[in-house]
Formats: C-alpha cells, structure tokens, sequence
C-alpha cells in the first residue's frame, strides 16, 4: 500500500449518528470476493430503496466523485467487517471525518489507507451545515494535521501512529518480519512460563 | 518484592508484550486465534503473499456465521455453501483444527471457545469478530480484529495494538428478580453511550459481578463492544475455575494445578489506578430493552420513549430518524408494543442459562407470536434436549433449531421480514441487521419469552414469579 500526506477531493456532509458498519455494508454482500469490489454496496440500504433505485436525495448518489466523508459520532461502530472500510475504499473515499469512530473500524481504515479523522463535535456540525446537501473541494493534510477549506484551516486529531502508519504506507507483517527472533524467544518463554497457552498438535 | 500496583488488564497486557516500538505501538502474543467464515478475506490475503499459518495449533475454525439452522445435509444457497467449505478448506490446508457443520461441538464462536475450555484465564484471544471481547469473563485479554490483523496474526501469531486507557465498571448491591446481566449492560450503555467506553478496556466488578454465573459474565463482557469498549472482562475467581475444570481443552492434574495458581493472581491490586471508574446501583437496574436502532437507546421496561422536540441537534435527528425506522412515537411507553415475532439464541445469549430461563416462563404458556429458539452450540442444544427445554419452546409454538449466528446477523439465511418488529436476545438493533427493514428490541432471554407470551414488549418480572 503507498503512502501518502495529502488528499484532494470533494467532500460531502452525511449527518448521521452510529453509522455502523452493518449499514455500511449489510451482511448479505460480505460473501464476494475483495476483487470483486465492494463499492456497489456502500451504505447499501441508505443509498436504495427496496426496488434498487438510488435514492435522489443521498448525498453519495448526488456525489460521487466524493472523497471525503464528513459525518457524526461512533462512525463504524459495530461489527469487525473490514468490508466495511473495503466498501468506503472502492466507493472513492479517502478519509472521513467525525466527532468518534468505532476502534476496530478505525484499525482496519489505517490497515487500508483509509483516514479516520477526529474532530470536535462542533466544528462537525459547522462542517455538516456549510456543506449541506453540496459538496465541496477540500484538502486533507496528514504532514500538519490539519483540513483546508476554503480559507479556513481546521485541525484534526489523528493517533501519532497511525499518522507515521498512513504516510509511510506501511504494511504490518512487513514490520513485524525484522521481529521474528522477539517473537520465537517470546515463545519460548510463553511455553515455559505458561505451558497450558500452548495446545496438543492436531493428528 | 514489592511493586507498583497494577489492574488485571495491565498484567494481562504486560504477560503478552512480545516489544514496544518508538511510536508506542506494541507488539502482543496471541494465545488463541479463532477463526470463522468471515476470515475468507485473511486466508486470501496470505495465500496472495504466499505465506504459510505460524502457529497452526493455536488456530481454531468454527463454522457459525453461515451454519444454517435447518436442513444442514441439503444446502440450497450456494454463496452459504460456499462460505462454509472455503472455511472449512482453508483450515484443512493449514491443519488447523477445525470444529464443521458435522462436528458434534459446532456451535458460535463465542459459546464453542469457552465450552471446550479453549478460552482459559490469562490468555490473549483475537477473533475476526467485535464480540471476542465475551472471553473476557474468564479474565482473558481477548479483542475483535479485522481482516488484515487476521492474516497478521495467521502469519506472525502476534498483533500490533495501542495500549488502551484502562475502565473499571463497579455494579454495587444486587439485581432485582428476574433482572439479568443483559439488562446490566444496556443499562451501563443507555448511561454512558455507545461509544461510552471507546478507546477503554472495562473491567467489570462489584458484588452484582461477583454473583453472576460465567453465562451471565460472558453476556455482560460480549455487550462491551456495543458501549464501544476495546474489551471487557472479569477477574477469574472459583465460579469461573469450576466452570472450567474438566473441560476437554482445559489443564488437567499438575498441569491445572499450576494453572491454577498462577489465575488466581489474576486480579486487580489493591490501590491500582484506572483511567476511569463508574459505579452502578444494581439494585435501580429494571429488565431493559432497546426502542430505537443503537444498543444506547435502551429504556427501563417501565418508562416511555424521548420526545425528541427536548433534545438538542443532532441528539433530535438520531431520535426521530430511530422513531421512524422503528415505527414508534415520542413519549409512547414502551410496554405493551405489539411484536411479530420472536427470536432466542446468539453469542449473546444463547447459553443454556439463557435457555433454562427462557423456557422457565414459557412452561405451560403459548406463543402469541411466531418464533426461532437457536442455541448457541450444539452442546448446548443436547443439554437443553436432555433437561426438556425443547418440548417448551416447541409446545408453547416456537421453533427449535440447530446452532449458529442465525436471526442475530441473518448471514445464514434466518431474517426478519421487512417492517416485522422482532423481540430478540440478540446484541445489534441496528438498521437491517436482522434483515433489511427489520425492526429489532434487544432485551433478555426471559423478556423475550415474556413478549413471546403476550404478544408486546412485556415486564417479565411478574410472569416469572414463584417460577425461579
């Protein structure tokens, strides 16, 4: 995975609370295969009525070409489904800004170079008003943790770890080879010290 | 040796630092990996890189997501079929032990490992699923994962995690008749929210806590992800070491001897520091159930929903987009809402505690509604057969099925029909998670039975009287 310190794009307002990754992506399509692409199903049941038609007055059927979500509190609450952020990533969306966000959601954002970026419950609601049902271009800047809109310039908050994580791209079974010789002596020890952590081979 | 005070979460924590990088990011040992259909996306990620499972024993498969819950020999959906056979495939691939659709021992994820005596005191559990934080009631460090930290810990047997702050929940005094662990958490998370505990690791303690048996522990660290806790847990006492001796993965002789010893410096210590502390009456906790489509709209059985028109912003859009999915009006009570159907069973609550009290209010009574009973492991199933539960649930009309995630995620098929309001054990009331349209209340197994019994949301509390 690249990586990278600047996004670019449209930004559009979803102002909802608990957006659980069972709206973002409902169970039914977590069978395909990730090289199918998971955009179709983004916020699914959101986006469609029951007959499929996209529904005219959703912000992402209006904007496509988003590439920034702003949105309210416990984004991604819910279920691990990493299908979840695979649906935001191949819908286009690059970093989604809210008040909260579920923490293995934000996790597994990182682990695919998606942005969870925090930021007060007010400056939300100023961002959700300005934008309203339009969009508009904004800058996401991961080097000084701040958005860019217009002339305003608005910090965000963003774990140091997964800001170094996000612009070095990188892959954490990556990082985790040059550990191996910690990990077998760990292991050693673990035995020993703990002999009913371990389990009988299977035959 | 004297030295610092620290929490359970804290030696749990430290047992298991393998290293700890500049950026503070810390390297763990994972004791037990389980694994389950979900984990497609894991497998496929190795095979990409062309790597091999590092510790193949410590990896365990279940089949639960997509088990269906009727007609196993003749699966008609081929996605499910699917699902189950890459599942069962992958883990034959890697010589994993895998625990199928024909294993006398299937059952959920969450209701196998414990049973089995795969989750132990003082291990580290990662799953490809939120609700891993339920091994915590044996004082386990135990955490939901993703896909990509599933094919890290496949391949290295380790995760990458940021410390969490650290969350004591103290439950004082004792719960009323027929009030339950479940009640508890959607208590503590109607009071603190859903994202209440975000970024924390609870331990849940308190003489409300010491008295719950391991079902009613397990039901109360499981409902830790929906206040959005890290993980929950217990400190591991002789409830939980009688539970656990003589389970088939469990030490045995010297072996748990020793274990033994070493589980019982499990605890807090005396003077350790928490990030923060909450306190609760147990005695003010009334059986609880959700209105609206986040577990922290949860109410008292006895009180009425929010007028919206009091709250502020965004609080007013939730409630009112909640009223309007859910088919509800503001300030309406709660009790007496007609439900279509019921639903009985997940990793929740769907233990054979949770049965025995279910079934304790539907003895002799019929269904008003139609419902599914799925217990949780097919052991359970045997006990619940073998104490006579079935007959219950069947003579009172409901249906008794085979085990798995079933109606609670709707992965396998069991869905509530669009616009239906079911009454459910489950622990999501999220929009469309029971099916698209579907109308979820969380509430207890016994408060289930009870809406089965009256056809609405109903307090238990009198229909199970001179019954416990």
């Amino acid at each position: 995975m690249a990586g990278f310190s600047l996004i670019d794009g449209p930004a559009v307002a979803l102002p909802q609370d608990n957006i659980d990754t069972d709206q973002l992506i409902p169970a039914r399509f977590m069978s395909v295969p990730r090289k199918d692409g998971y955009g179709p199903y983004l916020l699914h049941d959101l986006r469609f009525d029951a007959q499929g038609a996209p529904r005219p007055d959703m912000p992402l059927n209006r904007h496509t070409d988003a590439r920034i979500l702003v949105t309210r509190r416990n984004f991604g609450s819910g279920s691990s489904r990493e299908a979840a952020v695979y649906a935001l990533v191949d819908f286009g969306i690059q970093a989604v800004l809210a008040p909260s966000f579920g923490d293995i959601f934000a996790s597994n954002a990182v682990n695919n170079g998606l942005l969870p970026a925090r930021l007060p419950e007010d400056r939300i609601e100023a961002l959700l008003t300005r934008l309203g049902t339009d969009s508009a271009a904004m800058t996401v800047d991961l080097t000084d943790s701040v958005i860019r809109l217009g002339n305003e310039v608005i910090p965000f908050d963003l774990d140091p770890i997964w800001r170094l994580k996000l612009i070095n791209g990188w892959d954490d079974i990556d990082m985790t080879a040059s550990h191996g010789a910690a990990i077998a002596a760990f292991r050693a020890a673990r035995a020993k010290a703990a002999p009913h952590a371990m389990l009988e081979a299977t035959v | 040796m004297t030295s610092h005070p620290r929490t359970l979460f804290a030696k749990l924590w430290d047992a298991h630092q393998v290293l700890q990088r500049e950026d503070g990011a810390s390297l763990l040992w994972v004791d037990r990996h389980l694994v389950h259909e979900g984990s497609h996306h894991a497998f496929a990620k190795l095979a990409e890189r062309g790597l091999p499972v590092a510790e193949p024993t410590l990896t365990i498969g279940v089949v639960d997501h997509y088990a269906p819950t009727r007609d196993r020999d003749r699966i008609g959906d081929p996605d499910i079929a699917r699902m189950i056979r890459t599942l069962e495939d992958n883990t034959a691939r890697h010589g994993i032990r895998c625990f199928g659709m024909r294993d006398p021992r299937q059952g959920i994820v969450h209701v196998m490992g414990p049973e089995q005596g795969l989750t132990l005191p003082g291990l580290l559990i990662n799953c490809g699923d939120s609700h891993t934080s339920t091994h915590g009631a044996f004082g386990a460090l135990a955490f939901g994962i993703g896909a990509t930290e599933v094919a890290h810990v496949l391949a290295t047997q380790t995760i990458w995690q940021k410390r969490p702050r650290t969350m004591r929940i103290t439950v004082t005094g004792a719960l009323g008749p027929s009030v339950t662990a479940k009640d508890l958490a959607l208590s503590w998370i109607a009071h603190l929210g859903a994202d209440g505990a975000r970024g924390h690791a609870i331990e849940y303690a308190g003489p409300v806590v010491q008295a719950l048996s391991m079902e009613g522990r397990m039901t109360l660290c499981n409902l830790s992800i929906e206040g959005g806790a890290r993980c929950g847990m217990v400190a591991p006492d002789d409830v939980t070491f009688a539970y656990l001796q003589g389970r088939p993965f469990a030490p045995t002789g010297a072996d748990w001897d020793r274990a033994l010893n070493d589980w019982r410096a499990l605890a807090t210590d005396d003077g350790a520091e928490f990030d923060r502390e909450v306190t609760l009456d147990g005695a003010a906790i009334a059986p609880t159930v959700t209105w609206g489509t986040s577990p922290e709209e949860a109410l008292p059985i006895t009180a009425n929903l929010p007028d919206p028109a009091k709250l502020d912003g965004a609080r007013a859009d939730q409630a009112r987009a909640a009223m309007d999915y859910m088919g509800l009006t503001p300030g309406q009570r709660i009790e007496g809402t007609p439900v279509d159907q019921v639903f009985i069973g997940s990793c929740t609550n769907g233990r054979i505690e949770d049965l025995r009290l279910a079934a304790a209010v539907l003895a002799g009574r019929k269904a008003r509604v139609p419902g599914l009973v799925s217990p949780g492991s097919a052991l359970v199933k045997a006990q619940a057969e073998q104490e006579g539960l079935d007959r219950i649930f069947t003579e009172a009309g409901l249906e008794w099925v085979a085990s798995g995630c079933s109606m609670c995620v709707g992965m396998n098929g069991d869905l509530v029909a669009p616009g239906n309001r079911c009454a459910s054990s489950t622990n999501r009331n999220f929009k469309g998670r029971q099916g698209r349209g579907a109308r979820t209340h969380l509430m207890s197994p016994a408060m289930v039975a009870a809406a089965a019994v009256t056809g609405t949301i109903t307090d238990v509390r009198p229909l199970l009287e001179g019954r416990v």
